[in-house]
């Protein structure tokens, strides 16, 4: 990840009350809410929050309902003016512009996904996705045209005349994703933005946002509650607690190292193999054979690495199949090549994959599992006995080179 | 002003403390008619053109041309067997020889209603928006809407004098409260998510207005316009106090004749009246009402 850093946030402090910039030297002195809240009657949002936030990262904002997500993340487009504190965009500070600037900037450089959509029920799909370039009175046609390519995207084609509430949940926030995205804006602020669909929908939304952000490259600032949902799409995440910012980290450190006993406690329950992906369990590719080498070289390679089976491939390293050492040792009695004995049938998977998503696979093969990259090179193996290890503990992570497959 | 309150019968205990505000009021009005005097013909002269402009515009069509639009109406709001039967009821009053002063009756309904919304949606807008404005107008709101509405034939002979004018204005502050409080309502309900969303767009206060939160609030105000409908035409009929024309006329002919005929073919075409009104403009509402409700 580049260290492009595209939104700045400093000290930010949100107090709602009737006189709220009385309380920041209380803030500054370090005072806690509860004691803010029963000494003045002030609430405290966001508690002196600061984080960079890097050019087209995904950045997790997590932590339970009243612990200041939301109040933060309305900060940044300035649906919630700071009481104090600067955010930086391109190195703007944004507390500070005027009505007008403000206006270019929310039509320009940020849009926002919301909890329950946000949706405007008085208008088409179409219409809903058009709204952002009407507001920046884009020509009808050329808007009409950015909005479709939208509209496809999201994958809702064929839906753009229908009205929101025509559509199941999961589909009107692909519309609410889809306007975001119309604005084509640097920053994407998604509040919390799956925690209203039922969690078939949710895990199908989670990776088709990883697959658009892949494409697009998006700054994205995202909400949760859930750990799980945080640590899965989340390049960094920040955890906040009544207001304050506890910890920021990518997943895997947060979870090696958590901060303090809270985060420990948050993160107590998390399922790890939804959080390991497959590259995290792989072990190197220490033993391979070429498809050219033979069934010899096959049976020396599985001698020399005590295992009974070995991968098979080509020149350019893809991915053949395997062959067993029964197999290798019939096929020399009977002079067959390697290819008559190869089993093609093998199972993949990619080094992006979440450690749960390959139990199934697991359970259903003989052999270890090929990690293998798009254009199905290897790189690396994953045991059986390791999706399951995995799931335990992070020694099995180490592992000694033998591989006792099958 | 020969004032009367039956002081002669009434034996109260009260002390002798007067502060008529009556008089005051009523000297209000006088200084309110003379001072804006012409503004006041320069409102008669429109209004009455108005009325007079759709009532001849009522009559000049023909009979049936009227009843093919009520039915169209019912059967596009409601169902076709609706607008069959509202159709009838429009010929059946035709039948009582009543069908010159109901198309008076519909003109000053019209024109009450047009203006009421003229005036209360931005009323209503303006009171969403401002607090403090809000919180002058509700005392003021619900004072015109309990005031016995015979209270408001007075000042309305004082500043347009007997006639359909005056039958206008009456009828205006009776039937505008309605439509001013479910604009207000209407606007502070629209969800306070999709009033974020159009605002982090970055649109200003006017688009926000006109795209989000009057389109939004539509359905809601379409019920207030229901209600101040049939306010007015409830009003129309008291307002022939001060001669104003149509079926309330025919009903007060009525009852000073005791003519027991004329004052139920007048009162039944009244409800006919009525039952068409709102069973088209609730059927307009719902229509909006249920594209919201299906959200």
């Amino acid at each position: 990840m580049s260290e492009n850093i595209k939104m700045k946030v400093q000290n930010i402090s949100k107090i709602f009350g009737p006189k709220p910039k009385s309380i920041i030297p209380m803030v500054q002195e370090g005072k806690e809410k509860d004691q803010i809240l029963a000494e003045t009657g002030h609430t405290v949002g966001v508690y002196n929050a600061s984080m960079d936030i890097k050019q087209g990262e995904i950045f997790v904002i997590m932590g339970l309902s009243g612990s200041g997500k939301s109040t933060l993340i309305r900060c940044l487009n300035l649906l919630n003016k700071p009481t104090d504190g600067g955010i930086y965009v391109d190195g703007e500070n944004v507390v500070e512009y005027n009505n007008a600037q403000l206006k270019k900037y929310r039509q320009n450089k940020i849009a926002m996904v919301f909890q329950h959509f946000g949706l405007f029920s008085h208008r088409t799909i179409l219409g809903n996705v058009e709204y952002g370039l009407e507001i920046r009175e884009v020509p009808k046609s050329e808007r009409r045209e950015i909005a479709m390519k939208n509209i496809e995207i999201v994958g809702l084609k064929g839906y753009e005349n229908k009205y929101p509430d025509e559509l199941s949940g999961g589909m009107q926030q692909r519309v609410g994703l889809a306007r975001a995205l119309a604005n084509d804006p640097d920053i994407l602020l998604m509040d919390e933005p799956f925690s209203a669909l039922d969690p078939l929908i949710r895990r199908e939304m989670q990776l088709e946002l990883l697959d658009i952000q892949e494409r697009l490259q998006k700054t994205i600032v995202f909400i949760t509650h859930d750990v799980n949902e945080a640590f899965k799409i989340g390049d960094r995440v920040a955890v906040m607690k009544d207001g304050k910012v506890e910890q920021i980290g990518t997943p895997e450190t947060i979870l090696e190292h958590p901060a303090n006993d809270y985060i420990e406690d948050f993160i107590a329950d998390i399922d790890r193999s939804k959080v390991l992906q497959a590259e995290h369990i792989m072990i190197q590719p220490n033993a391979l054979v070429s498809l050219k080498d033979g069934l010899k070289v096959a049976v020396k390679e599985m001698k020399d690495n005590g295992i009974s089976s070995v991968f098979v491939v080509d020149r350019q390293r893809h991915l053949q199949g395997i062959v067993t050492i029964d197999d290798a040792i019939e096929g020399i009695r009977d002079k067959k090549s390697l290819e008559d004995v190869l089993i093609t049938d093998v199972n993949t998977v990619k080094r992006d994959e979440y450690v749960n998503d390959l139990i199934p696979k697991a359970l259903d093969s003989k052999f270890p599992l090929a990690v293998v990259s798009d254009d199905h090179r290897v790189e690396g193996f994953i045991l059986r006995v390791h999706v399951l290890s995995g799931l335990i503990g992070d020694e099995s992570e180490q592992e000694e080179p033998v591989q006792a497959g099958v | 002003m020969n004032r009367r309150k039956g002081d002669s019968t009434m034996n109260s205990s009260f002390p002798d403390i007067r502060f008529e505000v009556g008089k005051v009021v009523s000297d209000f009005v006088d200084w309110i008619d003379t001072t804006f005097e012409p503004l006041f013909d320069f409102i008669f002269q429109i209004a009455s053109s108005t009325i007079l402009g759709i009532e001849d515009g009522l009559l000049f069509l023909p009979w049936w041309v009227f009843l093919a639009i009520v039915f169209l109406l019912g059967w596009r709001f409601k169902s076709i067997s609706s607008g069959i039967m509202y159709a009838a009821f429009m010929f059946l009053v035709g039948t009582f020889g009543l069908w010159a002063v109901l198309m008076t009756t519909i003109a000053i309904v019209l024109t009450s209603v047009v203006i009421s919304l003229l005036l209360g949606i931005p009323l209503g807008v303006l009171m969403a928006f401002s607090k403090g404005f809000s919180v002058v107008m509700k005392p003021i709101l619900d004072a015109m809407q309990t005031m016995p509405s015979f209270v408001y034939l007075i000042p309305a002979i004082f500043f347009f004098g007997l006639g359909n004018v005056s039958a206008v204005f009456a009828t205006l502050i009776y039937s505008l409260p309605p439509v001013i409080r479910l604009t207000e309502l209407a606007i502070r309900n629209v969800d306070s998510e999709v009033i974020e969303s159009a605002e982090s767009f970055g649109s200003s206060r006017w688009q926000m207005l006109k795209k989000v939160q009057l389109p939004q609030a539509l359905p809601t105000i379409m019920a207030g316009v229901n209600q101040t409908t049939m306010m007015a035409l409830a009003m129309v009929v008291i307002a022939s106090m001060v001669g104003a024309k149509g079926l309330g006329e025919q009903v007060l002919i009525a009852i000073n004749r005791i003519d027991i005929g004329l004052g139920f073919e007048a009162g039944i075409s009244i409800v006919f009246l009525a039952i068409l009104i709102d069973r088209i403009t609730g059927g307009i509402a719902s229509r909006f009402q249920r594209q919201k409700e299906a959200k």
